[in-house]
């Protein structure tokens, strides 16, 4: 059957419809991962979005539920060139397909994604919508107009706290759309987990006497989170250890006075260099952002930066002055993308040690 | 950290001839790597014993020596010119291992020259088998239970502890040659002796086999601050057991979930991390299908040709990067070449999928095994781009022009369902097409993976291709269908033989219905950055990507296609050097080729590369497309020529050259009025189609005869028959593939072979020279050993080689290159083949004689004269150097196949040897192409009854020389006769004076067995060379060519004392 993707400029994408149907708005956006797409359409971050694949051959290895960054898919859509007939891997549950329909995400295969890309990168990222009926253009654009989607962070976000591990090290991490392998990570070196949903007051994330706290990823536009900000804001000026991953970078930022603005077309894939300018070494990271923060609104007597982007110059690290917080815009927890750089685990863990 | 300002003058190390194992890769590798250099302002001092090569090229390089690659001899050039550093990781095995040695003997550091890159330490940890296996464990990484062992009984104890089979890998060797699966303690006792034997330390490694695991290779990069990325990373579609070089390979993975391929990635990091890699580098890995486990199988501390098929899968050009790490970069320094605004310390992502097949040599060796396993034994390779993986396949597959660009295969239609399936076990070069074949009978992908461990994943792949084959036969070619088998990356020509549409149909319905192809860039990045490199694929996605440059006049020049014996890497040189040509004389060039291993598929050669099969279809969408003022075809061998037809049908204008005249010289009788109305003579011949036809030409003629198919290259199907037997066997041979031309039969005449390139104008000539040939007409050109300039040749027969040199290329109106091979017999002069297109010999011929041939020819076809060029006409000054081609064989690696050299050519690959005095000249090139010249040993002699007499001589020579003479009974007597003493040897095959004995001992120095007729591998002289050949021992099939051993015998100088020849000077 017959679909397609209506850009909020006018374009039509046309492509066989996968997965579930149905049909939604959604902002467009596009991941450059050759392999784990299953961590990407389960990365909360990318609520609200659909996702473009430039890799033109997906579902290659099936559906592994150990390999799931969250209990469900989260993207809105996936938009692929050609889904695998036959995946093959030991671990391999069911196809892909057979996952989206159970977790009601629509997609469309056939698609020159390559073309959509492009349009994406010299246009910036755009709403759309996928629909099986073009018929009506005009209102599917004026509906593709009035999509605004909002409260993402409250809706990716656990509804209840809970606590995972059985580790020495106390953390407290505050749930913005955490993807699963930031806890692991922490797991992986002897860490308690407490995990909070992203409205939790500051006395309550303290309340367990965290030996370090961490503010995860979420998707959206960080100013959007206003109770977020002023969580942080307190936590800040508490004394405990912090780390935060991407949005969590961003919300301490902008609690501390910096702006962020958005990218034009956003950084996702696994192929980014960051250079660690205490090391000078450069790191290839995995990314999922379309907001930065903006480098000249940086109080330079709170943060200093501590890492850069190597492509664009963009700011993915600040380290704050007298305070034992630093955060990074990649994602250090990778999933999918390389491993290179977990240090900041290790970094946050010794850091806790040394207190 | 930015470039050493220390390094002044480096000196770079070529890889040599080319063998299997060791082909074009480094060339692309080397050029960029001169080309990287001279433009940091560096001296660039480079040797490579190989002429054929771009790298050689006078404007590569300050100083150049094509020189033997030996130890000895670099000394004498680091000695002679000083340089302060030396690159040796560019250079392939050979390179490497002489800075190694150069280095262990502390030479490098007494002459104050620093190694480049990694530091020895890390190369020997990477290299050698026990070192590397202590280095892994000390990083808790895995490796194959394996043991370095010296001698045979240790290798059977250690098989014992950990269970047959297990694979052997002797160290230090190219291409894994001498190495093997064995299943049994008595292969594994062959296997072993063979490997100790070749390896340059006299080593193997025995290792559990592990058959069946997913082999995944990444290619990584590491500078001097320790910044490593990986650029990309391979699946084999062939499992474990077939040598990678053999195997089809994808990139990037396809099977590897995440989790998998980020652990290996992270393994290979850690491992090039830990042996301190400072350049490029490769990893190769073993993947347990069926959980994490994996282990490191070898690494390989340079440029390979794995990084060739990486930089030209991704747009990353590792040689290049690697070369500014060696002088002192980081890759946070070093831009992105194809995005221009990015650094080089990234990792490349792909929107396609890249095919890679082997090309084998197996249609030059009816008597080779062709199975696969851990030695390698491909030529050449092919690469296709596509956006499907069935598209690659089936694009890879018409690239390798074996005149099937399907999966099927007609043969396989008359087997029976058991014998197909029985198929399955035998890993060879049809594997592809036996799976598809059992396919189509019904098997299921289940049970092929159970038959052949190749992943589900991929033979369903297959089964889509098979199963649309089948869509094409039963149902009506909708337009639905149709765009599905191109998107598939069918043909027209193959959408119409199954679907009974004529193929001017399937392409009208398609031009009509706008499926048409539109090309995609390859930029490194998957579209996520704004990329300017004009490196094209094509897809049947809308959207075409190419751009218009401006208004300068566009060229398409054709390449060669894969690596193969008879088209090497002479043609890319060719190609090359005509588009810098063209782009110098304000044309826009754009180039065809689908070799990932050569020069002229680096996007930096031409304005516009197209990554593409060469056939008339794939090239006809990219004339479409670029809309083209004219091609050049005579510069990419036999692949260009053949579509000259097309060219011109699509309306394309041919430079150089027209097709009309091309078939003059390959068409019997045209051919043969063109030689009459100059009045030049030519060896009698007719052509025949059938067995009876001709032997009844034969019987005419008179035997011996030569038989050969037209329009090949190579000598493809040449041989000469002795007898009426022979003649039926050879015919039959040329007709197991359908002919469009009619097959010729000449009086074979024993005469001197001289060789001409030449550049016509339409009015005059310019010969850069004449070669001669050391062995008589009956041995291939390419296979000969060739002297420039002649030594032997007449004053009179030289004027008569130009004047019908001069008369047949405007009788042909020739213009742009023609080569023409001549004999000499009984004081006559005879044309025996012309062919308006570049030879083999031309990168050689300009080398040694300063003339730039191609960039003459170019500007000869772009319509300039030669008189007003600036080197004259007729020929050209001769040069007081002595330049010997010697041709370089590939034998040891290809079981079975019979070493005896005749009319058909085997040589992969050449050497140079340049000397003011010919005998010098003649030591350097024997030493160049491998063979030690003894001052005293023994020889084994045994010739055919009809060379009996004409041995005698030499064999009385190398007698007073010193040599204990062997030979075989029939032989023996006549040398006895003659006063030589001699051992007779009984051509039986066991005792200790039995040949085998004496040659796996070690104990003879070289042979010279003339053959006796026919291609049977059964008698005692294939045996007999084959063991020569597996024991790496000289084996010379024609008394001219021992003849010429003899000459290098007798020069008294030491490799020490010849003078090395820096060739910007000559």
């Amino acid at each position: 059957m017959k679909g397609y993707l209506v850009l909020e400029n006018g374009e039509i994408f046309e492509g066989e419809r996968i997965g579930y149907e149905k049909d939604t708005c959604l902002e467009v956006v596009f991941n450059t991962s050759m392999a784990g797409y299953l961590k990407v359409f389960t990365d909360p971050s990318y609520s609200s979005q659909g996702v473009v694949m430039t890799y033109p051959l997906i579902g290659n290895y099936g559906v592994i539920p150990e390999d799931m960054e969250s209990k469900k898919v989260w993207v809105s859509a996936v938009f692929i060139h050609e889904l695998a007939e036959t995946a093959s891997n030991f671990r391999k549950v069911k196809d892909l397909e057979e996952y989206l329909i159970e977790n009601e995400v629509p997609g469309l295969k056939n698609v020159n994604t390559r073309k959509l890309t492009k349009i994406l990168r010299n246009n910036g990222t755009m709403r759309g919508k996928i629909t099986s009926s073009i018929e009506n253009k005009a209102e599917i654009i004026k509906e593709i107009k009035e999509y605004k989607p909002t409260n993402l962070v409250g809706m990716v976000s656990t509804k209840r706290s809970y606590v995972t591990g059985e580790g020495d090290i106390k953390v407290s991490l505050l749930d913005f759309g955490c993807k699963e392998n930031i806890i692991r990570e922490l797991l992986k070196r002897n860490c308690t987990v407490y995990v909070y949903p992203q409205d939790t007051p500051k006395d309550k994330i303290l309340e367990c006497n965290p030996d370090g706290i961490v503010l995860s990823n979420g998707p959206g536009d960080p100013e959007d989170c206003k109770i977020g900000i002023e969580t942080v804001k307190e936590l800040y000026n508490g004394n405990i250890p912090i780390l935060g991953i991407c949005l969590g970078h961003q919300l301490m930022g902008l609690a501390t006075g910096a702006k962020t603005a958005k990218l034009k077309y956003g950084h996702r894939g696994p192929n980014h260099p960051v250079k660690d300018l205490k090391t000078d070494k450069v790191y290839i990271t995995s990314q999922n952002h379309g907001y930065y923060i903006k480098e000249d609104s940086i109080d330079s007597k709170k943060a200093e930066i501590s890492h850069i982007n190597l492509n664009d110059g963009t700011v993915e690290g600040l380290r704050y002055k007298d305070k034992d917080i630093f955060t990074v815009q990649f994602h250090p927890e990778a999933c999918p993308g390389p491993e290179d750089t977990s240090y900041i685990f290790d970094e946050f863990l010794s850091l806790i040690s040394t207190i | 950290m930015p470039r050493n300002k220390n390094i002044k003058k480096v000196l770079v190390i070529g890889s040599g001839p080319i063998i299997i194992g060791q082909a074009a890769e480094f060339d692309y590798a080397g050029t960029q790597a001169c080309v990287e250099l001279k433009k940091e302002g560096l001296e660039v001092i480079l040797v490579n014993s190989n002429p054929a090569t771009i790298m050689t090229d006078k404007n590569m390089a300050d100083k150049i020596y094509i020189e033997p690659l030996t130890v000895k001899t670099v000394k004498k050039i680091i000695e002679k010119e000083k340089p302060d550093s030396i690159l040796p990781n560019l250079g392939g095995q050979t390179g490497l291992n002489i800075a190694m040695e150069l280095e262990e003997k502390g030479f490098l550091k007494e002459n104050k020259v620093t190694l480049l890159g990694t530091s020895a330490e890390g190369i020997k940890n990477a290299e050698d088998r026990q070192a590397f296996k202590d280095m892994m464990e000390s990083i808790n990484e895995p490796c194959v239970a394996s043991k370095v062992v010296n001698n045979v009984e240790d290798a059977v104890s250690f098989s014992r502890e950990i269970g047959l089979p297990v694979i052997v890998r002797p160290a230090y060797t190219l291409g894994g040659t001498g190495g093997g699966i064995a299943y049994t303690e008595e292969q594994l006792r062959d296997i072993s002796s063979n490997g100790l034997h070749l390896s340059r330390v006299c080593q193997v490694l025995i290792e559990k086999c592990i058959s069946g695991w997913k082999e995944i290779e990444y290619e990584v990069i590491r500078d001097s601050k320790g910044n490593c990325i990986t650029v990309c990373n391979m699946e084999n579609i062939n499992p474990v057991g077939v040598h990678t070089g053999d195997s089809i390979v994808v990139a990037p993975s396809q099977t590897l979930a995440d989790r998998e391929y980020q652990m290996l990635r992270t393994s290979a990091i850690k491992i090039i991390s830990a042996l301190k890699i400072e350049g490029g580098c490769n990893v190769q890995f073993a993947l347990n299908p069926n959980s994490f486990e994996y282990a490191v199988i070898e690494v390989n501390p340079r440029v390979s040709r794995s990084s060739a098929l990486a930089s030209k899968a991704t747009g990353y050009p590792i040689a290049k990067v690697a070369t500014k790490i060696a002088i002192g970069y980081t890759l946070d320094e070093i831009k992105n070449a194809v995005t221009g605004k990015t650094y080089a310390c990234f990792e490349p992502v792909l929107d396609y999928v890249v095919v890679k097949v082997p090309k084998w040599p197996f249609n030059k060796f009816l008597t080779a095994s062709r199975e696969l396993g851990t030695q390698m034994k491909a030529t050449g390779e092919v690469m296709a781009i596509a956006p499907t993986l069935e598209a690659g396949l089936m694009k890879a597959i018409r690239s390798l022009e074996e005149n099937v660009d399907s999966l099927i295969l007609p043969k396989f239609s008359s087997y029976t369902d058991e014998q197909i399936r029985n198929e399955l076990k035998n890993v060879n070069n049809e594997t592809l097409w036996v799976v598809a074949e059992n396919l189509r009978r019904g098997m299921s992908t289940q049970q092929i993976h159970e038959a052949t461990t190749i992943d589900t994943f991929f033979i369903s792949k297959i089964n889509n291709l098979v199963k649309l084959e089948e869509e094409l036969k039963t149902n009506n070619l909708s337009i639905d269908l149709l765009k599905k088998a191109k998107v598939y990356g069918y043909t027209d020509r193959v959408i119409s033989q199954l679907s009974k549409i004529s193929l001017e149909e399937v392409k009208k319905l398609r031009k009509e219905n706008g499926i048409i192809a539109a090309f995609k860039m390859v930029d490194t990045c998957a579209a996520e950055f704004d990329a300017e490199t004009p490196y094209y694929y094509s897809s049947y996605d809308d959207e075409n990507e190419t751009e218009e440059n401006g208004d300068r006049k566009k060229v398409v020049v054709l390449g060669s296609g894969p690596i193969r014996i008879g088209q090497g890497i002479e043609f890319d040189y060719c190609s090359v050097h005509s588009v810098w040509s063209l782009k110098k004389k304000g044309y826009e060039t754009i180039i065809v080729n689908n070799n990932p291993e050569t020069v002229s598929t680096d996007f930096d050669i031409a304005d516009k590369l197209y990554f593409e099969p060469l056939t008339s279809e794939d090239v006809e969408n990219i004339i479409d497309v670029e809309k083209p003022y004219g091609a050049i075809v005579q510069f990419g061998g036999q692949t260009a020529i053949k579509l000259t037809r097309a060219l011109k049908e699509m309306g394309v204008k041919i430079l150089g050259t027209q097709e009309e005249d091309m078939d003059r010289a390959e068409d019997r009788e045209l051919f043969d009025e063109a030689l009459n109305n100059c009045g030049i003579l030519r060896p009698k011949g007719s052509t025949v189609y059938t067995v009876e036809e001709a032997k009844k030409v034969a019987n005419a003629l008179g035997y011996p005869v030569l038989v050969r198919p037209s329009y090949v290259l190579g000598g493809q199907g040449m041989a000469i028959a002795y007898d009426d037997s022979e003649i039926t066997e050879f015919i039959n041979e040329i007709n197991k593939t359908v002919q469009e031309h009619p097959i010729l039969v000449d009086k074979y005449m024993l005469g001197k072979e001289l060789e001409v390139d030449a550049i016509c104008d339409g009015e005059d000539i310019l010969i850069p020279g004449i070669m001669e040939h050391l062995e008589r007409a009956g041995i291939h050109s390419g296979d000969s050993i060739s002297v420039y300039p002649t030594q032997n040749i007449s004053e009179e027969h030289q004027k008569k080689i130009i004047e019908y040199t001069e008369k047949i290329a405007k009788e042909l109106n020739v213009i742009g290159v023609l080569n023409i091979q001549f004999i000499i017999c009984e004081g006559e002069v005879y044309i025996i083949e012309v062919n308006p297109r570049s030879s083999r010999t031309v990168p050689y011929i300009s080398k040694v004689t300063n003339l730039p041939v191609i960039d003459i020819a170019t500007r000869v076809i772009l319509g300039e004269k030669l008189k007003n060029i600036g080197y004259g006409t007729g020929i050209y000054r001769r040069s007081e150097y002595i330049a010997i081609k010697m041709p370089v064989f590939s034998f040891e690696k290809i079981k079975n196949a019979d070493t005896s050299l005749g009319p058909e050519m085997k040589s992969t690959g050449e050497v140079l040897g340049v000397s003011k005095s010919f005998s010098d000249a003649i030591v350097k090139a024997f030493i160049a192409s491998g063979i030690n010249i003894p001052k005293t040993g023994n020889v084994l002699i045994t010739v055919r009854d009809k060379d009996k007499e004409e041995m005698l001589p030499l064999a009385k020579k190398l007698f007073n020389k010193g040599f204990n003479i062997y030979a075989t009974k029939g032989t023996a007597t006549l040398l006895k006769n003659n006063g030589i003493e001699v051992k007779v040897v009984e051509k039986i095959w066991e005792g200790a004076e039995s040949i085998p004995n004496l040659l796996q001992l070690g104990k003879i120095n070289f042979i010279i067995n003339t053959p006796t007729r026919g291609k049977e591998s059964n008698r005692d002289g294939f045996k007999i060379r084959r063991l020569a050949a597996e024991s790496k021992i000289p084996c010379f099939t024609s008394i001219d060519t021992a003849n010429a051993l003899y000459d290098a015998i007798e020069d008294t100088k030491t490799e020490e004392e010849l003078e090395v020849v820096d060739i910007t000077e000559v």
